[in-house]
């Protein structure tokens, strides 16, 4: 039905019976289905698009990494080895050593800062900075944090020291911000009725967010903690600065150049020996450990109660 | 509790403090004391934080679309909420692969099989600037290295994108398909202008991302410090900042490091500025 | 009451001199398979014949095997307690109900003689017939007053030429009862306006695609007694033009309003929706013929 016709005098019966012509002549114009249709199209092609890379990234690391995916990368380091052989067994440790401290000083800090925006802060001006704080925080390239935290030791201990210690001090810069915005949130979900009856039975306030909202919102704040974990483990660029890299053992966070999974990876690629095959092969085996752990910290992360399932993108 | 959020800006205070500490040395170096042999801080600074921009903005252009159409498929467009719930566990999925991993991919498998679509579009668009000059044979070039990143941008953008689709008033579809729209008109009529600021701030907080993305570009892209090209194939490459740090930080101390630093002050601003930008946008779509 | 209160479902005042739009869409048309002959009287325009419907939602069975005649050119309300698929017959009758996922309706419901429901009938043109108008005002935010009335062109692609929109908006609006008070500003956002206007609004903007038959969900239960009190007025004259289907809670309204009322009912809670009966509104309410209606009328019911 063209505009003019819609158009003219006061409709009248007899423009009634024009305009209701048939179903078959409303039907949307070819135009218009062949849009629709190619809109849908487009959708399907995004998710392609999104879909297809990660597909060959796993396939990827699953077809090259399998290669070396035997039992002496878990039981062997690379010290003294310059072709086949060798493996992770030192960089598996430094992540979950520099991981761990990261943790330790991620969680409390960052889950305390959270009780603080959530349960004391209110309109406080304090409360506004910090979540200022936050915010800038978040958009930190994670190199910039490894160069803070070189520049932190560098004024401590002297230039040029590197240390596990110093990477998990960067690694925290990253995480803080993470672990403040998903436990804030998280604990925002607590009801307000239950604080209430809580202090309505004469608790102080403390003893309510200890027995009350702390037990409610654990599954949450777990799950917080564990995507945080998750969103450092793979980190490689601040360890590089700080952490350094190394052929061998070290278990001591606080001295020493300390290996972690990462920078692993990258190092295989990037410092070569003459046998590159094996070079190679030991990045991907690597990228495929990487990759299971990561895989294995969301599924956990995930199995957690449903009301945080947008924590899980709050990166 | 009060003492860890004072601890909180306290850790940034720290960050700005000794950035600047150890790189304000490095603005007023003269030839001699800088890397890549750069004549004075900004002639280093200049070339990286084009190639930055430049990466990132390549990164943008390819994620853009994906990452809408990706977030409609999860919303709009999602056969049941299951597959919603679906797509996003993909895409967390995408989210959390390890950038190394991206950059081992992307130089290993992509960039090979990037290298006769190079030549391709050197043999048929040369006469453009971005395809002009010998194609790189290895691939490692700056379209490849953007690509890397778009994939790496791309859940996060989309997770924007999405929860704000997710936002759209049922009441405007309904209003939008009673109108006899079809499902497309409706998406442009009732989702897409709500989630306008949704869409934009996704697109810079995918930017922020992508300028300060290190490893994947560093591993992909094969650069010179001081080139400032628009070439998108040459294997003469701008370098990027976060590249810059990360290959040169290993072998240099002194009044390189400070160097170093300084530049890393640089990228934090500038991703500073982007991500206030993107914030100031979707409050502004909030209040409205 | 005005003056287009039928005596009977089956007999309904049209405009003098209409013509069977039926008949001209039988000749128009020979992609669709249509009755032979159009139901009701030769001139009522626009009159609807729904035929066994049931809607469910999943597997859940919300209304089950309604049969009603809906008079072209008048008021028809539904009536019923709450859960009585009276809003679910409703939304079925321009296939928004496939909005929602899972949900589906089977029968027949012709309007002038053509099955809406039938499968290669594609819903975007059923809703370009039969316009609706929702329980709570529904402007689009972004857009401002005039580009509200024409949002059903500018959703296809139609957007009219300066002159021709001009008109076309003042059209809409006048019918709709709303230009006196919003034509000094047209550029302003929907979202300017007090809720009843809102609501004018939406029933401007759908009449504006030119319908047979405007849905009214409830149009009136989130406004205030007084626009409630213009939007009825509205109903009533807009049933000289269209085909005017009311889902209404307020029984004095449906009286006030309508020349035809069904009553909707079911046994209990979980049990699908039925039609319990229908006729002209007057003898609904003075003489119902089944006691359920009597006492749901009487407000005795539960």
């Amino acid at each position: 039905m063209s505009v003019a016709q819609t158009l003219g005098k006061q409709p009248t019966a007899a423009d009634a019976a024009d305009a209701a012509v048939t179903l078959s002549a409303s039907r949307p114009s070819l135009a218009r289905r062949t849009k629709n249709r190619i809109a849908s199209g487009a959708v399907v092609c995004a998710v392609a698009l999104a879909a297809i890379p990660l597909a060959l990234v796993i396939w990827a690391a699953l077809t090259r990494g399998i290669e070396r995916l035997d039992l002496a990368l878990f039981t062997n380091s690379m010290w003294g080895v310059v072709g086949q052989g060798g493996g992770l067994l030192h960089a598996l440790v430094g992540t979950l050593l520099v991981t761990g401290a990261t943790a330790l000083i991620a969680i409390p800090l960052g889950l305390a800062a959270a009780i603080y925006l959530t349960e004391y802060g209110g309109q406080r001006k304090l409360a506004g900075i910090t979540r200022r704080a936050v915010d800038i925080m978040v958009s930190i390239p994670s190199i910039v944090a490894g160069l803070a935290a070189y520049a932190l030791f560098s004024l401590l201990l002297g230039p040029g020291t590197r240390s596990g210690l110093a990477g998990a001090v960067a690694l925290a810069m990253i995480m803080i911000p993470v672990v403040v915005r998903s436990s804030e949130e998280v604990l925002r979900l607590v009801p307000g009725d239950l604080r209430e009856a809580g202090l309505a039975l004469g608790s102080p306030r403390w003893r309510v967010i200890r027995k009350i909202v702390l037990p409610t919102a654990l599954p949450g704040l777990t799950a917080g903690a564990v995507l945080g974990v998750a969103r450092i483990i793979g980190e490689t660029a601040p360890l590089l600065l700080v952490a350094g890299f190394t052929d061998a053992m070290n278990y001591n966070l606080a001295e020493g150049r300390m290996a972690t999974l990462p920078v692993f990876i990258y190092t295989q690629w990037s410092s070569k020996g003459l046998d590159t095959a094996a070079y190679d092969q030991r990045a991907w085996a690597g990228a495929l450990v990487l990759m299971a752990v990561v895989v294995v910290l969301q599924l956990a992360a995930r199995a957690l109660p449903p009301q945080i399932a947008k924590l899980r993108r709050n990166r | 509790m009060r003492a860890a959020a004072v601890a909180v800006s306290l850790v940034l205070v720290g960050v700005l403090v000794f950035l600047a500490v150890k790189g304000s040395p490095a603005f007023t170096a003269g030839a001699g004391e800088l890397p890549a042999h750069a004549a004075n801080f900004w002639a280093l600074a200049g070339p990286l934080a084009f190639g930055s921009l430049w990466v990132a903005v390549i990164a943008l252009v390819f994620a853009a679309l994906p990452a809408i159409g990706v977030a409609l498929a999860a919303t709009i467009y999602a056969p049941s909420p299951r597959f919603g719930r679906f797509l996003g566990a993909v895409l967390d999925l995408l989210a959390a692969v390890p950038s190394v991993v991206f950059g081992l991919w992307g130089l290993m498998v992509l960039a090979p099989a990037m290298v006769p679509i190079y030549e391709w579009l050197h043999r048929y668009l040369g006469w453009l600037p971005f395809f002009s000059g010998q194609p790189s044979v290895t691939g490692r070039t700056v379209l490849t290295a953007g690509m890397v990143v778009a994939v790496m941008i791309l859940p996060i953008m989309a997770a924007i994108c999405r929860e704000s689709f997710a936002l759209t008033p049922p009441a405007l579809i309904e209003a939008a398909y009673a109108l006899g729209a079809t499902r497309w008109e409706m998406v442009r009529t009732a989702v897409l202008p709500v989630a306008r600021s949704g869409i934009v701030a996704g697109g810079m907080l995918g930017l922020g991302r992508a300028l300060g993305e290190t490893m994947a570009v560093a591993m992909v892209l094969s650069a010179i410090p001081d080139l400032i090209s628009v070439n998108l194939i040459s294997s003469q490459n701008p370098s990027t900042i976060a590249q810059f740090i990360a290959s040169t930080f290993p072998e240099s101390t002194g009044s390189q490091v400070s160097a170093l630093i300084a530049l890393g002050l640089v990228l934090f601003a500038i991703s500073l500025a982007v991500s206030v930008v993107g914030r100031r946008v979707a409050q502004q779509g909030v209040s409205r | 009451m005005t003056a287009t209160v039928p005596t009977s479902i089956t007999t309904t005042t049209t405009p003098a001199g209409a013509a069977s739009p039926a008949g001209a869409a039988l000749a128009a048309s020979e992609t669709l398979t249509l009755a032979a002959e159009p139901p009701g009287p030769p001139g009522a325009v626009g009159s609807m014949s729904i035929t066994d419907v049931s809607c469910y939602y999943g597997s859940h069975l919300a209304v089950a095997d309604v049969s009603l005649e809906i008079p072209g050119r008048a008021v028809t309300a539904f009536i019923g307690p709450s859960g009585c698929g009276k809003s679910t017959l409703l939304r079925a009758i321009n296939r928004m109900h496939e909005v929602i996922p899972g949900a589906r309706a089977e029968g027949s419901i012709e309007l002038d003689g053509v099955d809406l429901c039938a499968k290669e009938v594609d819903p975007v043109a059923v809703r370009s017939k039969v316009g609706m108008v929702f329980q709570k005002p529904n402007p689009f935010p972004a857009m401002s007053i005039k580009d509200n009335v024409l949002a059903g062109l500018i959703i296809r692609g139609q957007r009219p030429r300066a002159s021709a929109a001009d008109e076309l908006v003042e059209r809409c609006l006048e019918r709709a009862h709303l230009w006196d008070e919003v034509k000094d500003r047209l550029k302003k956002s929907g979202d300017s306006l007090s809720g009843g206007q809102q609501q004018r609004l939406c029933i401007a903007r759908a009449i504006a695609v030119q319908p047979d038959v405007v849905l009214m969900d409830e149009p009136c239960s989130a406004l205030d007694p007084i626009s409630t009190l213009a939007i009825e007025e509205l109903m009533r004259d807009l049933a000289r033009d269209y085909t005017v289907v009311v889902v209404t809670h307020n029984m004095a309204q449906a009286n006030r309003i309508s020349d035809v009322t069904a009553f909707f009912s079911l046994a209990s809670a979980g049990q699908p929706g039925r039609l319990v009966e229908s006729g002209p509104t007057g003898q609904i309410f003075s003489a119902p013929k089944v006691a359920a209606t009597r006492d749901y009328i009487e407000g005795r019911f539960g």
